[in-house]
């Protein structure tokens, strides 16, 4: 499992209703079926993905995150999910807020760009930041909203969303005493437990 | 005939005539005394009976979905590209059951068999029959059998009403419910053209007010005008180009002939028929009114126009599936303008709303709303993957 994904894990209580934004192929969701039988529906757009959730026992949804999620109740879910997929959204701010309406509580992992490496990136070389793990150029990628762990910071304050966790881990997924110290410097990947205030 | 029978075929099947003697009380408020079912079965039926599919068929369809009847037999069943061994419809590891619904013309009781209480044709006789009536009387199949829970119900368009009926009314008895380019209830326009269609069967003079197989004849024509409008609500803009819009006439060179081949290569400035797809729908028609039932025909629309799962509800279908115990898959293509992805969608959101496990996909396919029986790759697949989904859990319980 990608090791984002094993720290989220962590807050999803046993039999609750999930709902993953994005949800890949489908593995998290099945492994959440099964070693915490939750019930639970997964949005994907990819076709390729989606063959995969089928096969994976997963529930899913073809709809684009980007058309919002008004067909989903209020409160009908204990937790959404969107993994890796905020920078990719037409409308981040309102896709958060509509995570908060449909769930009691949201969990947001997004690649950090105030981490040091961009920031060098940027400085020294003048160019949008392309690495191993943002792999795109600027003009020919999914991810058009990209942000640093402090511009979400104030999109949750600005939106009254309460922060229970901010975790940030490098691209290995490990993380240290200087992260939690300098989480928008260090942290190559953020990784959020929010809900409304 | 197929010169062999392909190896993927579920081969030469035949046929069951199922008697009941029960009673059938219908949504009318009719009675039938007892009635027949025209079966066919595919595969094997495993020692706890849980490996049971059921079968739901269209408008025109019947209980012949898969195999050849004979060695003689042009084509196989209606969707024998989805049903066989190794095929969506697994019938290695599937029981497939399929069956022509009541008020048929292929066998089952319906318009056309004798009433045994006048010893006459049934004609205009035969209670008109709802998708509840056909469930209804497709749990007296499945008792019959001696399943006690289909691992799956499985049904395209008219067919996929009756999956939603099953999941609705008879909630402990399916584990799985999979409805294919459905939509929750028709549309005014649907309906539209299903009175087109009646009312051109019921005005052709050979309709003798739907007596007509007892005075020797049948409203061909009616019923051919039926069909072809019909015909037209089940392709897309984009089929019927493809299929009459390839060659560019000498008429034309210049190509904006697009979409109309000419039959013969000249216009008769007349009105005969000019054009390919004329033709074609003539001949749909024709060969269409020589082999169903006007009766039935009438029967089926009428089916159609009446379903509506809401109608307990106070028009909402989210309380209707409450109750509904099974899982979801539910498929939609994109250029069915008969019953487009927005209708199946409107099912999907109703199942979220109950709290329903669903998974939904929006296939993107050019050839209408007859995509369904189609082997439309991303479609075969996704139905494939679902059912070996469903084979799993199946084995997973008996375990």
């Amino acid at each position: 499992m990608r090791p984002d994904l094993e720290i989220i894990q962590q807050w999803i209580q046993p039999g609750s209703r999930v709902l993953d934004l994005g949800c890949g192929d489908g593995s998290l969701l099945h492994y959440l079926n099964t070693s915490k039988s939750v019930t639970s529906i997964g949005l994907e757009i990819d076709e390729g993905n989606i063959e995969q959730c089928i096969t994976n026992g997963v529930n899913v949804i073809e709809q684009n995150m980007d058309e919002g999620l008004g067909n989903f109740q209020p409160d009908s879910f204990d937790t959404v999910l969107l993994a890796q997929t905020l920078q990719a959204l037409s409308n981040p701010h309102i896709l958060i807020n509509e995570m908060l309406r449909v769930g009691k509580y949201g969990i947001v992992t997004f690649p950090n760009f105030g981490n040091w490496k961009s920031r060098l990136y940027l400085a020294f070389r003048g160019r949008m930041p392309v690495s191993k793990f943002m792999p795109n150029e600027w003009y020919d990628t999914p991810n058009i909203h990209f942000c640093t762990v402090k511009d979400f910071d104030a999109l949750c304050r600005e939106n009254n969303i309460k922060i229970l966790t901010r975790t940030v881990v490098d691209s290995q997924h490990q993380g240290n005493w200087a992260m939690k110290a300098w989480p928008n410097f260090l942290g190559e990947i953020a990784i959020y437990h929010i809900t409304r205030d | 005939m197929p010169n062999t029978i392909p190896s993927d075929s579920v081969g030469i099947v035949t046929p069951q005539c199922i008697h009941f003697n029960e009673e059938l009380s219908l949504r009318s408020g009719n009675v039938l005394s007892g009635f027949e079912l025209m079966i066919e079965t595919y595969g094997e039926l495993n020692a706890d009976k849980s490996n049971a599919i059921l079968i739901c068929h269209a408008l025109s369809g019947d209980h012949h979905a898969a195999g050849y009847h004979d060695e003689e037999d042009a084509k196989p069943g209606w969707w024998d590209s989805c049903i066989g061994p190794g095929k969506p419809i697994d019938t290695n590891l599937f029981f497939v059951v399929s069956l022509n619904n009541l008020g048929g013309c292929a066998g089952s009781t319906g318009p056309a068999s004798i009433n045994p209480e006048t010893g006459k044709y049934y004609g205009p006789d035969f209670p008109v029959v709802t998708v509840r009536d056909w469930v209804k009387s497709q749990v007296m199949l499945m008792d019959h059998l001696g399943i006690t829970q289909w691992a799956a119900v499985v049904g395209g368009s008219l067919g996929g009403m009756q999956v939603l009926r099953w999941a609705i009314s008879f909630p402990e008895r399916l584990r799985h419910a999979v409805c294919i380019a459905a939509a929750p209830k028709l549309s005014a326009q649907n309906i539209a053209f299903n009175e087109v269609a009646r009312h051109s069967i019921v005005n052709d003079p050979n309709f003798h007010e739907g007596r007509y197989l007892e005075a020797g004849t049948y409203p061909k024509q009616g019923l051919m005008l039926a069909r072809m409008v019909g015909h037209i609500t089940y392709l897309s803009d984009n089929a019927m180009r493809e299929k009459f819009g390839r060659t560019i006439s000498d008429l034309d060179s210049s190509g904006s002939n697009f979409g109309r081949d000419l039959r013969t290569g000249t216009l008769s400035f007349g009105f005969n028929v000019d054009f390919q797809v004329e033709s074609y729908l003539h001949y749909q028609g024709e060969r269409f009114s020589e082999n169903f039932d006007a009766n039935t025909y009438l029967l089926m629309t009428k089916a159609l126009d009446y379903f509506d799962p809401s109608v307990d509800y106070e028009g909402d279908f989210s309380a209707a599936f409450k109750n509904a115990n099974c899982k979801f898959l539910l498929m939609s293509f994109t250029t069915d303008w008969r019953f487009p992805p927005e209708r199946s969608r409107e099912i999907v959101n109703d199942l979220l709303k109950a709290g329903k496990e669903v998974t939904y996909l929006e296939i993107e396919a050019d050839q209408g709303h007859d995509a369904f029986l189609l082997p439309i790759p991303r479609y075969v697949n996704a139905l494939s993957a679902y059912l070996k989904r469903v084979h799993t859990e199946g084995s997973a319980d008996a375990s």
